[in-house]
């Protein structure tokens, strides 16, 4: 009884700090006041405002083609890099690329940016190439750091899983090509899929990367939302956070019932 | 060769090495460099390192002059002892907090187990910068802490609790909590209650057991959860700048201005360079616990 009280106080307390500052958010959204603290009466004006906004609205769109992008090709990579380093020994200079496919993982995001943001320079000024800053560079500075997060994803999910039905694959004449694509790929499938989301979100959320790498025509949605809350508050910014709520939530609920409903036929 | 190109290893292992080297270690390398160049005034703002001049010379533009200037002001010393020291505390605080989260979630029925992760995920997917904004709104002067506090009864004039160095610890903890929780958690499930009985049985007091047979066994998740929060905490930035006032500079904030605001890309290299220096121990330690991770597993 004292230590079942116990747990659901510390998980009341601990999720309601994880929660609190959300709901509050969502609450002050309905907010008809301009500014954002003096509540003024309920309204959905700011989603109106919201909707109306091509600024915001243009980088969302932005956002998604870049985390989209990035999301497909740092899996594919972090599939390839992931499995060298769960399957194959014979690497050259191992360590190396080892050191090279975490790093990324912790490397704080304002030296990542910046080295990438010199890096495309120097290439510009020694091969005329990349032309210009924008989509194109945003999107290979977070292909980059994505890919290291797939890798670990795959990695993990590899060291997991017996070798040995691999192995029988092949000991039934099975060729190494075809145990990969007929074997291994179907097994790790839902870590794909999740190194694909997380892939996703890791562009869609970063400010620091892309503030360093962007150019004309290539405002993410956070650069939009950092350069509006940076000195104030934001009533649309306010109503931006609700509807990414929403969007979060319903998937999370789907996904929820989708296992719950798979765990109750078992 | 050719038959070493119709290889799908060759691929798997040349793709994402190539990629990684090209926009990764390059990069790094590229800062590098020019950390010991010497600056002058143009775009890019320093000089090549090696220059060919009129009468056909090689001209060696090598300087540790830069290196020498940040370790020799103390300004810069400072921030990065205040970034430590952000960050030092913020892993601590998530530890403590989220250890007995990720232990309680870990040690709950599946069925159970499956909503409370889901409801410890949604927080981690929602936007980085939104849940750092959301604390701006909340620490307000007018805002909905300062007006509990006040009908509660505690204080009579709101407090200033926004712009200072705790409104940044408490940011950072909200925001990074996920990280040290997740690790942990994967760590905790995987183990045996049972060993918590035989413990029990064999006549173990409570705290004992914990200190003696759950913290070691958990010891790795500990060191990544702890890692994944510390080495990207001493470079942040945003949560300063949205949070923190002019009380405390943060190594991150200074790397900012000195490439944006005073244009020095040699500066900021060289202060991007130190930060690797410093924190190339801590990475060293979660490559190795990360490593041993899953060698254990294999």
């Amino acid at each position: 009884m004292n230590k079942s009280f116990l747990k659901y106080t510390l998980l009341g307390i601990g999720f309601s700090f994880l929660y609190f500052p959300i709901f509050a958010l969502i609450i002050y959204s309905f907010n008809e006041s301009k500014r954002v603290m003096v509540w003024k009466g309920f309204s959905l004006k700011w989603y109106g405002e919201l909707f109306k906004n091509e600024q915001i609205l243009e980088s969302f769109y932005i956002s998604l083609k870049i985390a989209s992008m990035s999301a497909t090709f740092a899996t594919i990579l972090g599939v390839m890099a992931g499995y060298s380093l769960a399957r194959i020994s014979k690497i050259p200079f191992r360590p190396f690329f080892i050191f090279i496919s975490t790093a990324p993982l912790v490397m704080p995001e304002i030296i990542l940016g910046l080295s990438l943001l010199l890096f495309f320079i120097s290439s510009n000024n020694l091969f005329g190439l990349p032309s210009s800053k924008g989509q194109l560079t945003v999107l290979i500075s977070h292909m980059t750091f994505s890919v290291a997060f797939v890798a670990v994803i795959i990695q993990a999910r590899l060291f997991g899983f017996n070798k040995s039905i691999e192995e029988a694959a092949q000991d039934l004449g099975a060729v190494p090509n075809s145990v990969i694509w007929k074997v291994t790929l179907p097994v790790i499938l839902p870590s794909i899929i999740s190194g694909w989301l997380l892939a996703f979100t890791l562009s869609l959320d970063d400010l620091v990367v892309a503030s360093f790498t962007t150019g004309p025509g290539a405002n993410t949605l956070p650069i939009v939302v950092f350069s509006k809350v940076r000195l104030g508050l934001s009533p649309e910014v306010n109503a931006l956070s609700a509807v990414i709520m929403l969007v979060i939530v319903s998937i999370a609920v789907g996904y929820y019932i989708k296992i719950r409903n798979k765990s109750d036929v078992n | 060769m050719l038959s070493k190109l119709k290889n799908y290893k060759f691929w798997f292992v040349f793709t994402p090495y190539f990629w990684l080297v090209a926009f990764f270690f390059i990069p790094l390398a590229i800062i590098l460099k020019i950390s010991f160049s010497v600056s002058e005034w143009g775009m890019p703002p320093y000089k090549d390192i090696l220059e060919i001049n009129n009468s056909g010379d090689f001209i060696l533009n090598i300087t540790s002059g830069n290196y020498a200037f940040i370790f020799s002001d103390f300004f810069y010393l400072k921030s990065y002892l205040n970034s430590l020291s952000l960050a030092f505390t913020s892993t601590l605080i998530c530890l403590i907090i989220g250890y007995p989260i990720a232990f309680y979630v870990a040690k709950s029925k599946p069925k159970i187990r499956n909503l409370l992760l889901i409801l410890l995920i949604i927080p981690f997917w929602t936007s980085f910068l939104l849940r750092v904004y959301a604390w701006k709104v909340l620490l307000q002067g007018n805002g909905i802490l300062n007006l509990m506090l006040i009908k509660l009864g505690f204080i009579s004039e709101p407090l200033s609790l926004l712009y200072n160095h705790y409104a940044v610890i408490l940011g950072v903890v909200y925001t990074y909590l996920p990280f040290m929780i997740l690790p942990l958690y994967g760590y905790l499930v995987k183990f045996d209650l049972r060993l918590i009985d035989a413990a029990n049985d064999l006549g173990s007091r409570k705290i004992n057991t914990f200190f003696k047979v759950i913290l070691p066994l958990s010891l790795p998740g500990i060191i990544a959860g702890c890692m994944l929060v510390f080495i990207p905490v001493v470079g942040e930035f945003v949560i300063p700048e949205l949070l923190g006032g002019s009380d405390k500079l943060y190594f991150g904030k200074i790397i900012w201005d000195e490439f944006f605001v005073n244009r020095d890309w040699p500066v900021a290299s060289a202060l991007a360079m130190s930060g690797i220096l410093f924190l190339i121990v801590p990475i060293v330690i979660f490559q190795m616990s990360y490593s041993k991770y899953n060698f254990k597993n294999e």
